[in-house]
């Protein structure tokens, strides 16, 4: 076991069981997570980037104990996560974005103070982490309103000071800027680099369907969908995969009956991959070429199906890319409720 | 909260991971229970809702018996309808904690995440009902001593024995709670009226209103089954006195082998609802319905 590891994951799987199958043939199971395997430095703020559905939720509620893994190992400092219970929870935290759950009648404070104390933290000692924490999220002149006459936003940056309060040694946050205005979570973003930058041994495993936060704020990240871990290095490594292929997105006008990636990547060699989204009278596609000279091809394809070109831009690629790269889609599409026959992720 | 603060932060308390949790989950529930309104309409909610029902049985009480007031039936009937408030509190009171925070507060993703013991946490989330069960006991006899001249004198009380068979009935109920409340961990969704079915189905077989000789035979076994059954024989002993002894189903037991009987069932529901808690808990995180938002 390495000791510098603060999560490690081998062969971790989850299956969940579908309660009362509506039709004869209808999974009866639904694949999580398969066989991952992850190893996260001390220090390290790590990413799990992927759409929704693709199991990272899952992945974090194993590690933070509120969910017995089907398979695999899961380790957090060297702990088991279905042995070691209390002594993890001592050594962690979670923050869910979009989380505005909380104890309405209480107050900011007395909800804060709350949860201090059930992370065993002297009163003092309570007292002051409530107070700077406030503060550096900016939210100090709220610490005496009821959580109930708190917005969205207060709300979510509350249960953000909540996760920080025990200073724990590894932090999850899944989804940590879900629901915020820009602002909120541009300030979001900000605190956690600052809490790394301040505590260089601390681990941050993150979650995002969000490629800019992944690329901003990850040093590492692993791309996950349908439960699989697909890829995990750095951003700029992975970016850098895509580096030889030439990246383009067109605006053209309208492609005619049910255009798809597949029928594209078929009709015109040199195309890897390519996504589609029709928009207020026009298509927009982003295009992986093997080679930059393939676009004429391309045109050439648009021309005869009847489209027109608007606009055409080349550019980096980004972590889009690599994930359109890898899976064949884009990032925004929930793959939740689309389970190819029993595989799908929580 | 100043007191709870200073009350927590003492050596022995500090020391103790459950006593700590115990507590601040008590102050938890004493918050919810009792900021949902001014203090005025909850101190009026506290004395009319008890007075109320209790009224609902006396009336039904003298139309049936022609206002037989004096009988000592009456202060039997009186006096279980007035302590059976508690099982109710206690027992949703404990349960009633993981659908709350599950479904309403949506917070018990974000408890279970620290280091907080369940168990003794839960059973903290029911001392606020309790407490407001006893104000509510108190308050109906009192009013059945004033309105109903019970045959109660204070002065004549076993206090010793009131205070011990309470605080074991106390017990026995906040375990069947957790009792409920693991099963409610466990079945995720329709379990948010368990704990009123089941105190309900007790206020037939525990002699609240009638004495269990009133059943047929073969349904008396369920009553003597429940400590509920022997706490009231024995608060009615404590309160009563010489009156309690009238009605025959538990006479030949002594009040020391009655007190004995509930400490020993109590133990048994404690250590059981302990074991059951830790296996709901693991079947739930199991099954991945552990922090499972029904909407219901």
């Amino acid at each position: 076991m390495d000791t510098n590891l603060a999560i490690e994951t081998n062969d971790l799987g989850r299956v969940y069981r579908l309660r009362g199958p509506k039709r004869k043939g209808d999974a009866k199971q639904l694949v999580a997570l398969d066989g991952v395997n992850l190893e996260i430095r001390r220090g390290e703020l790590f990413g799990l980037l992927g759409p929704n559905g693709a199991g990272k939720t899952t992945v974090i509620k194993i590690l933070a104990t509120l969910l017995l893994p089907s398979s695999g190992v899961g380790r957090v400092e060297g702990l088991d996560v279905t042995r070691d219970v209390q002594e993890i929870r001592r050594r962690i935290s979670m923050v869910s974005g979009g989380e505005t759950s909380g104890y309405g009648l209480l107050t900011v404070e007395e909800n804060l103070w709350m949860f201090a104390r059930f992370y065993g933290l002297d009163n003092v000692t309570a007292r002051k982490r409530i107070d700077a924490l406030l503060e550096v999220v900016g939210i100090a002149d709220r610490k005496r309103t009821k959580i109930s006459d708190l917005s969205t936003g207060l709300r979510q940056k509350m249960n953000f000071v909540r996760g920080f309060i025990s200073d724990p040694n590894v932090v999850f946050l899944d989804e940590p800027t879900l629901g915020l205005d820009v602002t909120a979570a541009r300030d979001v973003r900000g605190f956690v680099k600052q809490w790394m930058h301040d505590h260089p041994d601390r681990t941050v495993l993150l979650t995002t369907h969000y490629m800019a936060e992944a690329d901003e704020l990850c040093d590492r990240l692993a791309i996950i969908d349908r439960g699989k871990l697909l890829a995990c290095d750095t951003p700029e490594n992975l970016k850098h995969r895509l580096q030889r292929e030439a990246i383009f997105n067109l605006k053209v006008g309208p492609l005619g009956p049910k255009p798809s990636r597949d029928a594209m990547i078929e009709a015109v060699p040199g195309v890897r991959q390519a996504t589609i989204v029709e928009q207020n009278g026009h298509t927009e596609l982003n295009l992986i070429l093997a080679q930059e000279d393939v676009l004429s091809n391309v045109l050439a394809h648009l021309t005869r199906r009847g489209s027109s070109l608007i606009s055409l831009e080349k550019r980096e690629p980004t972590l889009e890319d690599v994930f359109v790269d890898l899976v064949g889609r884009r990032l925004d599409v929930d793959t939740s409720h689309h389970a190819e026959g029993e595989h799908a992720a929580g | 909260m100043s007191i709870t603060r200073s009350f927590l932060d003492t050596p022995f308390v500090r020391r103790s991971n459950r006593l700590r949790t115990f507590i601040t989950a008590a102050w938890l529930g004493w918050q919810i229970e009792s900021n949902w309104a001014d203090p005025f309409l909850f101190a009026i909610y506290s004395i009319v809702r008890p007075v109320t029902s209790v009224l609902i049985l006396v009336v039904m009480y003298s139309v049936i018996t022609n206002g037989a007031l004096q009988e000592p039936i009456f202060a039997y009937i009186y006096l279980g309808n007035a302590l059976y408030i508690l099982v109710g509190q206690v027992i949703t009171g404990v349960s009633w904690s993981v659908i709350d925070d599950r479904e309403h507060y949506r917070t018990l993703r974000q408890l279970y995440t620290t280091p907080m013991d369940g168990y003794f946490y839960l059973m903290g989330r029911g001392v606020a009902r309790l407490i407001i069960g006893l104000i509510s006991v108190l308050i109906t006899i009192g009013f059945g001593i004033i309105a109903f001249q019970l045959p109660i004198s204070i002065g004549a009380i076993n206090w010793p024995m009131l205070l011990a068979s309470t605080i074991l009935g106390v017990l026995s109920l906040a375990a069947i709670g957790m009792v409920v409340g693991s099963l409610t961990l466990m079945l995720a969704r329709h379990f948010w009226s368990l704990g009123d079915a089941i105190s309900g189905a007790l206020y037939l077989f525990t002699g609240a209103i009638f004495p269990l000789d009133v059943l047929p035979a073969w349904l008396r076994p369920i009553g003597f089954a429940f400590p509920v059954t022997y706490w009231l024989e024995l608060a009615r002993r404590a309160i009563l006195g010489p009156n309690a002894a009238k009605f025959p189903t538990l006479s030949g037991f002594s009040d020391l082998e009655l007190t004995g009987i509930l400490a020993a069932i109590t133990l048994m529901l404690l250590v059981f609802s302990w074991f059951f808690y830790r296996w709901a808990l693991h079947r739930a995180k199991e099954n991945g319905i552990f922090d499972m938002e029904t909407s219901y």
